[in-house]
């Protein structure tokens, strides 16, 4: 029987793909439904944090954080948010054509660009064409920890305290439901003041040590607290995307399958027929 | 029944307490404090140590933080957690490990950066997927 060997193979092996793809669909969905959780998660302390800015904002108007001062911009940093593992169709792509939109928009105005890529794929992607990383931080895992972006983030809050830089944006994809993730880019620095203007205030803190140093620590935490979440969100996505990704890959090994069981079918009547009609001619030939 | 005060005690990663309490302890970088109902509005850092509650039925719950901001309304005790310890020499060397990272990651690169071959790129590989889903979708 011509090819038929062959074809059982073809769909042994291809059952086998479909196994481990359907494996990967149902752990990106379990792993989806943490992300999502830690995600939720996050909202308190940045909900708090804006707070607390926000009082203290209000309770000194005259006094500005050189994070919330807006100044000639001459070079902009952006913090590139991105998955460390690939196989999660389009996410990261879509993510890269959105910066290097809002990027190009800026080298059109000669205005530089340093980078801090956050992720294997944004530091390959970056280094590919050149780009300047001024800091980076990959394999963090599913499970990330503040502590792996204290360092990252510091590089660029530093870079902006010291003039280094004038605008510091974050790009990250946005969860919107389990099918669809958008890219999001999002200004860290300056921080846009929100005049509330409801927040009258006839009181104020007691600070210790004193209302500046607090002011720091908190404004550095808030932005951290921030990158943080963009991390979290942007790993929510990318399993759901992975979900999404590898239903359809199963699904289309499941449709090949089903094409080579035809074929199969076929080339085994037609041979059992070949063989038939051989016997049945050979039978007559004898009488 | 004694007055209560409201504690939140949230991290960036988690919330880790939400609740009322009769007193509130916490290390405050300036010396312990003692929070209890209606105290004057205050912030303060924290260091590292515990926060203790004390409960309406005498109980007492204790957390470590590893430093962190204390907020006092009040009406309301937020204390916004650190969950790493910190401190300027640390922060600053594992900002320096990132620098190095991002150095060592773009060794031997050359040349400036190339946003229109990034377009172009992206662009055929989007390109690539868009007929893959259409190929698809007529299956």
């Amino acid at each position: 029987m011509a090819g038929g060997k062959e074809i059982r193979t073809q769909i042994k092996s291809i059952q086998n793909t479909q196994k481990i793809t359907k494996a990967m669909e149902m752990v990106a969905a379990s792993k989806m439904r943490k992300a999502q959780d830690r995600m939720e998660q996050t909202r308190p302390y940045a909900d708090k944090m804006r707070n607390v800015i926000g009082h203290l904002a209000n309770a000194h108007p005259e006094y500005k954080h050189t994070f919330m001062v807006e100044r000639d911009v001459k070079r902009v940093g952006f913090i590139v948010i991105t998955s460390d593992r690939g196989l999660c169709g389009g996410l990261n792509i879509n993510l890269f054509k959105r910066t290097v939109k809002e990027m190009i928009g800026f080298s059109d105005q000669s205005i530089e660009i340093d980078v801090c890529s956050v992720g294997r794929k944004a530091v390959d992607f970056f280094k590919r064409f050149n780009a300047s990383q001024v800091a980076e931080a990959s394999q963090l895992g599913d499970k990330p920890r503040l502590e792996d972006l204290i360092g990252p983030v510091k590089v660029m809050l530093d870079a902006f305290s010291e003039g280094k830089i004038d605008k510091l944006f974050l790009v990250h994809n946005e969860f919107v439901n389990s099918m669809t993730q958008s890219p999001n880019v999002l200004q860290l620095l300056p921080i846009e003041a929100s005049a509330d203007k409801e927040l009258k205030h006839h009181w104020d803190y007691i600070y210790e040590p004193d209302s500046k140093e607090i002011l720091d620590s908190l404004l550095m935490r808030y932005i951290e607290s921030q990158v943080f979440r963009g991390l979290v969100e942007n790993i929510a996505c990318e399993m759901s995307a992975r979900m999404v990704a590898m239903k359809s890959a199963t699904d289309n090994a499941g449709d090949i399958i089903s094409e080579l069981q035809t074929i199969y079918n076929k080339a085994r009547q037609a041979s059992i027929t070949q063989e038939i009609s051989e016997i049945v001619a050979g039978a007559s030939a004898v009488s | 029944m004694s007055m209560t005060i409201h504690v939140d005690i949230v991290s960036a990663e988690a919330e880790i307490f939400s609740g009322t309490a009769t007193m509130v302890f916490a290390p405050g970088e300036m010396g312990e404090l003692g929070i209890a109902p209606r105290h004057t509005p205050l912030i303060s850092r924290l260091k590292a140590g515990e926060v203790r509650l004390q409960h309406d039925n005498g109980t007492e719950d204790a957390f470590f933080v590893s430093g962190g901001i204390l907020e006092i309304q009040p009406h309301v005790v937020t204390v916004l957690a650190d969950t790493a310890v910190r401190a300027a020499d640390l922060d600053e060397a594992a900002a320096i490990e990132a620098k190095k990272r991002a150095e060592d990651a773009i060794a031997n690169q050359k040349g400036e950066f190339d946003l229109a071959g990034a377009r172009a790129e992206l662009a055929e590989a989007s390109a690539r997927i868009e007929a893959i889903r259409k190929m698809k979708n007529r299956a």
